[in-house]
């Protein structure tokens, strides 16, 4: 009897400090959300998103941030989109699943999501830029000082190759709910496989590469230590192109915090600027997750 | 591109096929452009991932390499004036000649039969012999024309050579001076720092994680699963600079006057800041972990009379060991170069100590603080790739482990021993 | 001799290494509907599906021996199997429209074959839905999604889909297993009315239904070919004991 009642309290005491960790979890998403949310949220005005900075970036907005992270996120996502997209295809249409090329590819994808994104930054300056950029300079301009220094590009090349194995894993994850029937119906008709792939298993999992786009975005526009030198600056009076250098809300954040002379004065939008891009990524993240939802909901249905 | 062009064909091709299935031919493999293309397109971009690996390990470690190199390089000090060009394509790019090829030959001084390799990589030489020799020369003097050039970044008394072999030999030390009349890179209170962090990180994050994941796979009820789940997704989402930005702005200070230590900023505050950015990690793997275990384990000591904490503990966490195993290690990997939070939070500063209420500077910090402002081709920009190829190495290595160690026993374990 | 439409000689399926079909020998004739009975697990899918070679989508099916359709050996080096499904259509025990519409579904195969032309797509589209009898339900909504129509109509939608590729034999695997005796019936209907056109195979677990439809029979077991004849005479006069105990309802 008091075995059994010894045992009892053992086990409401055990299962207790795991619901208190799952609880303490919670808690701190929900301080960090509410105290951002709260500093930030007397920033928020459309003056603020539309705004560029003014006297010495102690006031105004962050237009410019906003706009070179859209940029960066474009760029990025037409370059990793197609290429991680058609890598999927690969690895879900084309390799025999133990084959050792796919198991050496998809051991690849893992590491490339797994390797620091600050090393994606001195790969992209080592490569980008001071291969790639200097050979073009080399041989197109002269030598003349062009493409071999960070810009918007290679930043967004660099935000690609980050962000590459994300939309490889989802697009997977939506070919793979695409039924077998289906591509077996289309052969049975005398389709080849290409035209299988494109006309059948493709328009049946736009979903899955949505989400990986999406995914993808979210991370790109929130990372920012692979573009810390390739192409992110402090402050720009006008808007980058291709070439220039750009402004960007990630590092936005980290210089107002770290390098500005006067943080205390800068405090109100550096809680506006985190409030956006908190807000940004997880409108992103939402919708990624709904969509990816009603993908699942359709494979079990 | 290949796509297009593919729709187009495939129409083409079978245009002149009649519908009338009397007349098909089976007997000879038509050749069909479109699926040809395309399967050679998807094959060759597969390999993407595998060569971005191999790009990245090439690049990185390249721009590492000068620093094993010029101890040799001192030897060949004579013929200064025939450097003038390859000075150039350092500090300012205005020469012809592509930064790889001088770079390569790098390779070339220490060792000939990897001057070979790296030769065949970028198939830009064309006289082995004569480029040998003559970059030899040009190696030592690299260095010492742009540490001189660029003075105005880095003082520097002594000569490239000079520095570059100071470099190595101060590699192994603690002081980390990179900017200095003389300059020393000692990484080893970068590295002692960055494993203080990371330990610090994990003995907060990783009991905290499998213990909620235990509690999300066994005990949860369907509704808690439902709050708990998509709130570590959440906190997946985060971008580490907006914890970083709260561990600097908030956790700091809440900390501070909780334990009331002297430095605001330090390894504490860096190590629960990142513990928070590796919960999701942690979390997800065990829970799947834990979940893979056989439902029949959980009924079978149900069934002889154990508890569900006792089943929890003595029978499902047990299962799920390498699981959980892996999941440290993948956490440990994303501490062990997170950058913004530890360019943030921790105070970067390189003071050799263990303890953890003291300002700490961990070797990805170093890397983003410091290569923005750094001289290309210079030594501190070697040795801050250096430290890139060190991390790159380690997180490949602990991904390794987790990939195939891990998932072998978990297998065995699973699938009955 | 007079070599059938299909005809297979002493051919054996490996799965992975196990030998799945045993020395299969058999002769199906043209224009008539031939039928595949036998417990499952017999080999008599597995069978079906070498004759379009759609088990070449599984990995480690190897086959030896000859099949052959119009006298070509359809396992050659040299044949091109694309063009080899164009000619040998197949429908599926559970129906599989694309979610496309009605219309695009029947459409699919003639656009890949190249056929462009509105008109000439619409008249395919007709015809091929009114040889699968199924015209009269959906010609007021070929622009619905065919994920719309009930199992037994997507069935025949799928049949129809496959007649207009305008092959010359039709696989059915089971195709009114899934379906309820009404629409069963129909299926059963639209196949004898097919086989004016088209050799036709059908696998069967329903010996009924084969007694119903068919003119041959074949009866598979563990991977053999037991017993091949008339279908009147498989059902009424069996020559071999275990044929005749799967027919009495002995086992299986």
């Amino acid at each position: 009897m008091i075995n059994s009642l010894r045992k009892n309290i053992k086990g409401i005491v055990i299962e207790g400090i795991t619901l208190f960790s799952a609880i303490l979890i919670v808690t701190i998403v929900v301080v960090m959300l509410t105290v951002i949310f709260i500093g930030g949220k007397d920033q928020l005005s459309w003056e603020f998103l539309t705004s560029f900075p003014t006297d010495g970036m102690t006031k105004g907005g962050i237009f410019p941030a906003l706009y070179g992270t859209a940029l960066l996120v474009i760029i990025m996502s037409i370059a990793a989109v197609p290429f991680g997209t058609i890598t999927a295809i690969y690895l879900t249409e084309y390799a025999k699943e133990n084959s050792i090329i796919a198991k050496t590819i998809r051991f690849a994808v893992r590491t490339l999501a797994v390797i620091p994104s600050i090393i994606y930054g001195l790969f992209g300056l080592g490569f980008f830029i001071k291969f790639v950029g200097t050979h073009i300079d080399g041989a197109f301009f002269g030598g003349e000082l062009k493409w071999g220094q960070p810009n918007l590009l290679w930043a967004s090349l660099t935000m690609a190759l980050l962000t590459l194995p994300v939309v490889i894993v989802s697009v997977e994850e939506a070919l793979k709910t695409v039924p077998q029937e289906l591509r077996a119906a289309s052969l049975a008709l005398g389709a080849t496989k290409w035209q299988t792939i494109w006309k059948v298993v493709l328009p049946g999992s736009l979903s899955g590469i949505m989400t990986g786009t999406i995914l993808a975005v979210s991370r790109g526009a929130g990372e920012v230590a692979p573009i810390l030198f390739t192409g992110a600056a402090y402050y720009l009076a006008t808007l980058p192109g291709l070439g220039d250098q750009f402004m960007v809300l990630g590092y936005h954040i980290y210089v107002l915090t770290t390098q500005s002379a006067n943080v205390d004065q800068t405090l109100p939008i550096q809680f506006g600027t985190t409030c956006v891009l908190l807000l940004l990524t997880f409108t992103l993240n939402m919708s990624a997750v709904i969509l990816r939802y009603r993908i699942r909901k359709k494979k079990n249905s | 591109m290949g796509r297009k062009k593919n729709k187009g064909k495939s129409s083409n091709y079978s245009d002149s096929e009649s519908h009338d299935s009397g007349l098909i031919d089976i007997t000879r493999k038509k050749f069909r452009l479109g699926d040809y293309v395309a399967e050679k397109v998807i094959k060759g971009v597969a390999f993407l991932s595998i060569t971005i690996i191999v790009l990245i390990f090439t690049f990185v470690f390249r721009e590492a390499f000068p620093i094993f190199n010029s101890s040799n390089g001192e030897k060949k000090e004579a013929a200064v004036q025939t450097v003038k060009d390859s000075q150039e394509t350092y500090g300012s790019v205005t020469d012809q000649t592509p930064v790889a090829q001088t770079q390569e030959t790098y390779g070339s001084v220490v060792d000939t039969s990897a001057k070979e390799g790296v030769q065949e990589t970028y198939g830009e030489v064309t006289d082995k012999q004569q480029v040998q020799e003559q970059y030899g020369v040009q190696t030592s003097q690299d260095q010492d024309t742009i540490s001189a050039s660029k003075s105005t970044y880095t003082v520097n008394a002594g000569s490239g050579t000079d520095d570059n072999r100071s470099a190595i030999k101060t590699l192994i030390t603690k002081d980390w001076v990179p900017v200095s009349d003389k300059p020393r890179y000692g990484i080893l209170a970068l590295i002692i720092g960055t494993f203080k962090i990371t330990l610090i990180s994990m003995l907060f994050a990783a009991p905290l994680a499998i213990l909620a994941a235990l509690y999300t796979a066994v005990f949860a009820t369907k509704k808690m699963k439902e709050i708990i789940k998509p709130t570590i997704e959440l906190l997946a989402g985060f971008p580490s600079v907006v914890i970083g930005f709260f561990a600097l702005m908030v956790l700091a200070t809440f900390l501070q006057n909780f334990f009331h230590y002297e430095t605001r900023l330090n390894s504490f505050v860096g190590g629960i800041a990142m513990g928070i950015a590796a919960i999701p990690i942690i979390f997800t793997i065990t829970e799947d972990a834990l979940t893979a275990v056989p439902k029949s384990f959980y009924e079978a000591s149900l069934a002889l009379g154990a508890s569900k904490w006792q089943t929890a503990f003595f029978v499902i966490l047990p299962a799920a060991t390498p699981g959980i195993f892996a999941a440290i290690l993948l956490g440990i990997g994303r501490v062990f170069g997170e950058t913004m939070i530890a360019l943030m939070a921790t105070g970067n500063a390189a003071l050799m100590t263990l303890n953890p209420f003291d300002s700490v500077r961990t070797l990805a910090a170093t890397i983003g603080a410091e290569m923005a402002e750094v001289v290309f081709g210079d030594t501190h920009y070697n040795v801050l790739f250096l430290i890139g190829s060190m991390l790159f190495i380690f997180t490949f290595v602990i991904n390794a482990i987790a990939e195939f160690y891990v998932k072998g026993k978990l297998m065995k374990r699973i699938q009955g021993k | 001799m007079i070599l059938e439409k299909i005809h297979t000689e002493n051919m054996y399926l490996y799965y992975s290494g196990k030998m799945a079909l045993k020395d299969i020998s058999i002769q199906i004739p043209e224009k008539k509907v031939t039928a595949f009975i036998g417990p499952s697990g017999c080999g008599k899918s597995t069978f079906l599906r070498s004759l379009n070679r759609m088990n070449d989508l599984i990995d480690g099916v190897k086959i030896e021996g000859k099949v052959m359709i119009d006298a070509i050996n359809i396992y050659d080096k040299n044949i091109d199997v694309v063009n080899l499904r164009k000619k040998v259509g197949m429908v599926f025990q559970k129906s599989n429209p694309f979610a496309k519409s009605i219309y695009e579904n029947i459409a699919y195969g003639p656009k890949i074959n190249g056929i462009n032309n509105k008109n000439q797509l619409d008249e395919i589209v007709e015809t091929a839905l009114k040889n699968a009898a199924i015209w009269d339900e959906v010609k007021d909504r070929l622009g619905d999604s065919a994920l719309g129509l009930s199992g037994g109509q997507q069935q025949r939608l799928c049949i129809a889909r496959t007649l207009a590729v305008n092959p010359e034999i039709v696989l059915m695997d089971e195709p009114a297993s899934a379906l309820d005796p009404l629409s069963t019936a129909k299926i059963e209907e639209l196949i004898v009315q097919l086989k004016e056109k088209y050799t036709i195979v059908i696998v069967t677990h329903n010996m009924q239904q084969a007694a119903r439809i068919s003119d041959n029979t074949a009866f598979f077991y563990l991977g053999e070919l037991i017993e091949y004849d008339k279908t009147k005479k498989i059902f009424t006069n069996p020559e071999r004991k275990q044929t005749e105990d799967y027919i009495t309802g002995r086992f299986g």
